[in-house]
């Protein structure tokens, strides 16, 4: 396998800040009283409940399952009694609510059974897969997608190289690169496991060239055989190094297609931390009930790495890092593609990797008008023109920010650090994805609506010529039935006319005609019509 | 509450303005030397005159006063536009040029940002159509004799010291000169030998100088990257090209290349000029087009138009076509294949 790197067009180099929060080794965090845990953590559809309130539940206990395709399972972080389930706030971008269930944990710990998978190489990768859906894994680099799917290459793709992503390049940010130092061999145990998963021929583990250590410390954990397939390979330390299309141009030189995924190229990319928790669940049987998560910024005194249970609480983390004056905002995530959360009193989850305290900013800088000077575009990885997007979305033209490859748009935020004019670049287009989205919606909505009512005019159309049809046939049926009957009638009418004619033949023959009316006078016959005239006035007159 | 990013590069338009300015400094100071303090007088005037614009026009359209003013654009545009006046002057030729270039072509259009034509660019040619005598009658470099007082008694009430004439002080520039003698039928070599005061080495007197610093200026600006190379190098490149094709088939009747690239407004216009970023292309290859089509333009203007320099009329034409370039070269977009 060739150790060339490409380049990747734009991208920052950023002050990492990086070394204030690994001073330390990790540490597990204080057991939380009470863990609160979303229904939802993950890309997909809400996890449903298993577990009712008033339930005890062990360390490791499904107590949400999937039941959709695209979801994934929630287990209990500890054990305890499920004191409720209801709404709480998450970690969410616009501060909603959404069904947590809620444990109160009773300090135990006490586990319950688990499966271990020794001998993995063994079962069918569907089997595999299987146990890390069943384990609830999903992708900790941030997104949160259900990991046995990326884990299942589909019948139509090879995976030539599997990727395992450390370059972690967001400043402050370092639970991978404390995990690839401290859990090396779990790291690459996950790595074997997601390889015999998606059958794929090469491994490559990137790291940013920051990361000594971790590298160190990987390169040394391989054992002989694997480094035939296994490559730690260090990356150029170069914001947003990490993003998972240009990860994969700066190690293959290969561009994931628009629109299109990794796979499509032969490459699948995952996170280091989801191959530890690969490893945790196939080797040792444990679900996904923690991760670790860095607590740092100028906002606490003692920034550190922390292995955290789901559920626990940002305040008790923040508070237990030595929580200062300069405690004022608070972002979930890095500084670059974070969000702000307006509130601590939120749970830790799945995609937790850091929580940045830090001093309020002052006023934003004014927003100047943009003067075209296009520095945003030199440093768009996307290769994208995000002055023209930034027109065109302010402007609501969004079929022309289509145009223009919104949707490649990885919202890295490199356009707006670098803007002059401080202009929330990203912010702009966030608002008119949604708003797309929103549209999208809205057109199915209609789409459907529309179809809706022209399959009911169809199908009064159709009842309609039914029945003409069902009349048309019962009239011919009638009149097929009816034809036969006049034939009947006819034969019935013609004989009683017969019989008639023969009865009048004899009557005539018989001369029965009273003899009276004939051979009248003149005088006879006048007194007759006289007679027949008067009796028809009468009659006209009455 | 905002979304993310969170942290910002600590750069501002203001910064980047006054970084160009400063980048003219060096320049600037060479021109006095050769042409006196007319060219600071002008300055003087033109940037008093664009802040008042600029303040006035700001309050009417009820816009904040402060960000705009610190922004430097329009010290900048003021800037550019003395620069590019002749040196012995009435004062109200500059405070004119600057009040239409801030009034009509800035804020008419929308104010910073917006406005789809240099302002400078348009300042000065309304001037030159305005008024062809005064702005075209230059003063020789370095020989002229004024003093301050001299230039700035001048610039107010227009008068000259006893025995100095207006128009036996000034004189057209090389450029202009070396035109108007082509087109008498005179030959490079013999306006060379008829003029020799106003030629230097390589291209005009003084002027070669000043272009000089002004190049070297302009190449700070490109390391410390508030302009990039595309489009200097695009329009002196297209300068040169056209220079080049012309001198070799005929260099009796064609100026030579260095004289195009070291005379007039060449450096001024392709590093400080063209490069103003509302009113250039976006894209690399479209600063190259716009670049290229400058420096042909110009080179057009300056040998078969009417006026003597040309960089106003190319650099303003160019700005025409920016919406069209913008739109047919858009770089190649992450994972979409390539258009062949």
């Amino acid at each position: 396998m060739s150790s060339r790197l490409w380049k990747i067009f734009g991208g920052l180099k950023l002050a990492g800040f990086k070394t204030m929060s690994m001073e330390h080794a990790t540490q597990d965090a204080p057991l939380a009283k009470t863990l609160v845990l979303p229904l939802k953590q993950h890309i997909g559809k809400a996890a449903v409940p298993v577990v009712k309130v008033g339930d005890s539940v062990l360390k490791g206990q499904l107590i949400a399952a999937a039941e959709d395709y695209v979801c994934s399972a929630i287990h209990a972080p500890s054990s305890g009694k499920v004191t409720a389930i209801e709404k709480h706030l998450i970690p969410h971008p616009s501060a909603i609510s959404t069904t947590c269930i809620v444990i109160e944990t009773d300090g135990k710990e006490e586990w319950g059974k688990c499966i271990t998978n020794t001998n993995y190489r063994q079962l069918e990768t569907n089997t595999v897969r299987n146990i890390i859906r069943d384990a609830g894994i999903v992708g900790l680099g941030g997104a949160g997608f259900p990991s046995f799917i990326k884990l299942n290459p589909g019948s139509n793709n090879v995976v030539d190289t599997l990727i395992l992503n450390g370059a972690e390049c967001e400043p402050y940010i370092t639970c991978d690169a404390m995990l690839m130092q401290e859990q090396s061999r779990k790291i690459i145990d996950g790595l074997n496991i997601m390889r015999h998963a998606l059958q794929a021929k090469h491994c490559i583990i990137a790291i940013e060239d920051n990361k000594r250590t971790a590298h160190t410390m990987l390169v040394n954990a391989l054992q002989e055989h694997e480094a035939d397939y296994i490559s730690v390979v260090q990356v150029p330390t170069l914001y947003p190094a990490g993003g998972e299309k240009q990860l994969i141009k700066t190690l293959t030189g290969k561009e994931v297609p628009s629109n299109g995924l990794p796979v499509n190229i032969g490459v699948v990319c995952h996170n280091v931390a989801t191959a530890a928790a690969v490893a945790s669940a196939v080797l040792e049987g444990k679900p996904l009930i923690s991760r670790y998560i860095t607590i740092t910024g100028e906002g606490v005194d003692r920034p550190i790495n922390l292995n955290v249970l789901f559920g626990t609480p940002f305040s008790e983390l923040v508070d237990y890092c030595g929580r200062n004056n300069k405690a004022e905002q608070f972002i979930m995530g890095g500084p670059m593609m974070g969000f702000e959360i307006s509130d601590d009193h939120i749970p830790v989850i799945k995609t937790s990797n850091c929580i940045l305290v830090q001093s309020k900013k002052t006023e934003p800088e004014y927003v100047m008008p943009c003067i075209r000077c296009g520095q945003c575009a030199d440093v768009c990885p996307a290769q994208l023109l995000p002055q023209q997007l930034y027109w065109y979305s302010r402007a609501k033209n969004f079929d022309k920010t289509q145009d223009y490859h919104l949707f490649d748009c990885i919202e890295c935020g490199c356009c707006s650090y670098v803007c002059p004019s401080h202009i929330p670049l990203v912010q702009y287009y966030r608002f008119a994805k949604t708003e797309i989205y929103a549209q999208e919606q809205e057109r199915k909505k209609s789409d459907i609506a529309r179809q809706r009512h022209e399959f009911r005019l169809f199908r009064m159309e159709r009842k309609k010529a039914e029945n003409e049809e069902r009349k048309k046939q019962k009239r011919e049926l009638l009149k097929k039935v009816n034809g036969e009957d006049n034939n009947e009638d006819d034969a019935k009418k013609s004989a009683i006319k017969e019989a008639m004619e023969r009865v009048k033949a004899k009557r005539d023959a018989q001369s029965i005609a009273p003899k009276n009316t004939s051979d009248l006078t003149e005088q006879q016959q006048k007194t007759i019509a006289e007679v027949d005239s008067r009796r028809k006035k009468v009659k006209e007159e009455s | 509450m905002h979304s993310s990013p969170y942290i910002q590069k600590n750069e501002n338009v203001s910064r980047m303005m006054l970084a160009v300015i400063y980048a003219l400094i060096p320049g600037t100071l060479v021109y006095v030397h050769f042409f006196g303090f007319g060219v600071i007088i002008n300055i003087i005037i033109a940037v008093v005159t664009a802040l008042v614009c600029e303040i006035t026009i700001l309050k009417i359209r009820n816009r904040p006063i402060k960000p705009f003013i610190y922004d430097g654009t329009a010290v900048l545009t003021a800037i550019l536009l003395a620069l590019a006046l002749p040196t012995l002057t009435p004062w109200w030729l500059a405070a004119l040029g600057a009040a239409f270039a801030i009034i009509i072509a800035k804020h008419l259009y929308g104010g910073m940002g917006y406005n789809p034509f240099n302002p400078a660019m348009v300042g000065y040619a309304m001037l030159l159509i305005s008024f062809p005598k005064e702005m075209t009658a230059w003063i020789p470099a370095e020989t002229h004799g004024l003093s301050f007082f001299d230039t700035l008694n001048f610039s107010l009430f227009e008068t000259l010291p006893t025995g100095m004439s207006y128009d036996a002080l000034t004189m057209a520039t090389p450029l202009d000169s070396i035109k108007t003698q082509l087109s008498l039928g005179f030959t490079l070599d013999e306006i060379r030998s008829t003029n020799s005061t106003i030629f230097g080495n390589i291209a005009g007197y003084g002027w070669e100088w000043i272009n000089i610093l002004f190049l070297i200026g302009g190449l700070i600006l490109i390391s410390i990257k508030v302009i990039n190379w595309h489009i200097p190098v695009a329009v002196l490149g297209g300068l040169a090209f056209m220079a080049m094709i012309f001198n070799f088939s005929d260099a009796g009747s064609y100026a030579p290349v260095s004289f195009h690239l070291f005379g007039g407004a060449a450096m001024l216009g392709a590093f400080f000029i063209a490069t103003d970023p509302v009113t250039a292309a976006v894209s690399n290859k479209g600063r190259l087009i716009y670049g290229a089509g400058i420096g042909i333009l110009i080179y057009i203007i300056r040998t078969w138009g009417g006026y003597p320099d040309a960089v106003a009329f190319s650099v303003l034409l160019m700005n025409m076509a920016v919406p069209i370039i913008d739109y047919y070269y858009k770089p190649a977009v992450f994972g979409v294949a390539k258009k062949h």
